[in-house]
Order: structure tokens, then sequence, then C-alpha cells
């Protein structure tokens, strides 16, 4: 990586991709040019929606390496700005998780069938995106790695339950499929550091193979370099994370 | 973190977006992340009609302080409008509702 001596090139594009109940949905394709054999990942995006940096991010992966495929959670909602979409679904409570599912399984699946990728998957997902991630993670199958960046309703109060977000996440631990990747920081309200906690206990007493990193000085949403929660040091350091944990469990 | 706190009133009113004035029918009014304001959650508002599609969207993100200052500034020049008979009372025009 990164060598001045050696061709670079990705293709980076729209597609379409069967959903959830058999919709047909957009989805952001990004992967290096070449024969492969590369890794898979689905990139999940985050409540603020389908925007500018999620494309970044898959871009980002594509460039280290792996067939990314951003879906558009957010197809069914209309069209327009990423910030306008995002905010009609905002208010209607977000997208319901069996939804989602769909959408996801329907991504795992198109990257498994493409013939330059090494038969390896992993998922990633930040904010909404990252409970999306540890979610796909247990209730799918075929995910051979999981990246949750500070993904907040993990650990639910029995009130915080509703139709679109029925069962809370952290009760599905025992069927976690393929190890985990979380990335926290100590200062973030959503998840607090007590359901990270929370979370890790139960990790812990199903036996599963994750690894948790919390950052001091940071909050919620650390990589965001547009926003005032960035935090260089500490986003440097957990793509970095992100990149070995990948390449131990993906290959490349 | 993704709050989902949010109430949806139906209203009656204009508003004016990229694409010029249009018929508001609904406020969104959520406690969440905002898009753009400096902060982690704030107190977004946004006036829309759906029929017109996600584009048709008037936004603001205030702090909690700032949504608070509005309240009060809003009641006050009701009341006013009330005292000067300018405006019959108390007209809500609908209850809010949770989605």
């Amino acid at each position: 990586m990164y060598r001045t001596d050696v061709y670079e090139g990705m293709l980076a594009e729209t597609v379409t991709m069967p959903g959830a109940g058999g919709d047909v949905i957009n989805a952001y394709l990004a992967r290096p040019l070449g024969p492969g054999p590369v890794p898979g990942i689905v990139v999940i995006h985050h409540a603020p929606g389908w925007d500018e940096w999620y494309r970044e991010a898959t871009r980002r992966f594509a460039h280290h390496g792996y067939a990314a495929l951003s879906p558009n959670l957010y197809f069914r909602d209309g069209h327009g700005s990423p910030e306008d979409v995002a905010a009609k679904v905002r208010a209607s409570g977000g997208c319901p998780d069996d939804q989602v599912m769909g959408d996801l399984e329907g991504a795992l699946r198109v990257l498994r069938a493409l013939p330059y990728v090494n038969g390896k998957v992993g998922v990633f997902g930040t904010c909404s995106g990252g409970r999306y991630a540890f979610l796909a993670a247990c209730r799918l199958r075929g995910f051979d790695a999981a990246v949750d960046c500070w993904g907040g309703r993990v650990v639910m109060s029995g009130e915080e339950l509703t139709p679109k977000q029925p069962v809370a996440p952290i009760d599905y631990t025992r069927d976690l499929s393929c190890p985990l990747l979380g990335l926290f920081g100590e200062e973030d309200t959503g998840p607090t550091p007590e359901q990270v906690a929370r979370h890790e206990r139960e990790l812990q007493k199903y036996g599963k193979a994750y690894e948790f990193h919390r950052y001091p000085g940071a909050g919620h949403g650390f990589f965001y370099y547009h926003r005032p929660a960035y935090r260089q040091q500490q986003a440097v350091d957990g793509w970095a994370k992100v990149f070995a944990f990948l390449e131990k469990h993906l290959g490349g | 973190m993704c709050t989902m706190i949010v109430r949806q009133i139906a209203i009656e009113g204009s508003g004016t977006g990229p694409a010029g004035w249009f018929d508001v029918r609904q406020a969104d009014v959520s406690y969440d992340h905002p898009f753009h304001a400096p902060q982690e959650h704030a107190l977004n508002i946004d006036f829309v009609n759906e029929a017109e599609g996600p584009g048709a969207r008037v936004a603001v993100e205030l702090t909690a302080a700032s949504a608070r200052a509005l309240i009060q500034a809003m009641q006050a020049v009701l009341a006013e409008a009330e005292r000067g008979g300018h405006v019959a009372p108390a007209a809500v025009p609908a209850a809010a509702r949770q989605p």
C-alpha cells in the first residue's frame, strides 16, 4: 500500500441491488481495478444519511483493497439531497430493523457473487450503522468480521423499544457469528461507557471473539472530519485499528 | 447517539426553500443529531410538505436554550396579539403525535 511504483486504480459508481422484500434499491460500489481476489465489505451509512462522508468512506475501503458496497437504506423514503431524505427518515422514527437486515443481506449476497471477491465479507458502520453492523453480524449468516463504531441503542431499555426496533441488539449477542471490533469514545452519551461495558460483559458471557477500544477525549462520531466531534489522533488510530482488524479476518 | 426523540404535528402555513415558497403541512420536531449546527444534538425543526417530496423542507437546528427562548418569544407575541384582538385565543391546529 502507498508504494510509488505500482499501478493503482479504482472504480466507484452507483449500482442497483436487491434489498429487503425483493425491493430494488440503489447502492454505492467502490473497488480496486484488477482481477482480484479482494475481500468484500458492506458499508452501512449513519443516521444523517447516505451522504458524502459515506461515499468517501466507501472509496477509502476500496483504496485499501476492498470491494466496498454501501446500500442506500433510505431508498424507499424518496430522493433529494441526503440531508432532506435523512430528515424525513428522522421524523418517521428511523428504518425498521427487519428492513435494514434485508437490505444488508442483499448487499452481502451481491458481494459474495462478485467474481473478484475472495469469499470473505465484512460489515462496517458508524452511529446507527454501527448498531446495524452488530445486529447484522448476529442475525445474518455469512459475515466474516464486523466493525461497530460507536453504535448507540445496542443496549436499550424496554421503554426505548419500538415496533421498528422491537428487540435490543444486545439480546442477540449469543448469535454473533463473527469477530467484532468496537470503537467508542469515552465521552459519548450514546453509547455511554456503562452501556459499552455491559455489552462487553455480554460478549464475554458467550465467549465471543471481540476487540473493544475506548478513546479518551472523544465523544460520538470522532471520525467525522466535518463535525466538531472530530478527534484527529483518535480517528487516525481508529482507522488503523479498523484496517488491521479487517486484514486479519478477511485477508487481502 | 441517535436519540429518536421526535414529534410530528400538522400545521398550516408557508415556507420558502431553494425552490421558492411552498405550503407547509407538517412540522417535524426532534432532539437528535443536527446536520450543520456544531453540537452533537440539537432541537431540529423541519417544516415540510411530504406531498411535494423530501426537498420541500425548511430546516432550523437550534441549541436547547435557543429553542426555549424561541418558544417564549412565540408565546409572548401570540399573547400580545390576543390582547390586541388580532388572533383568536388558544387556536392550536392539531395535537402532537408520535410516529
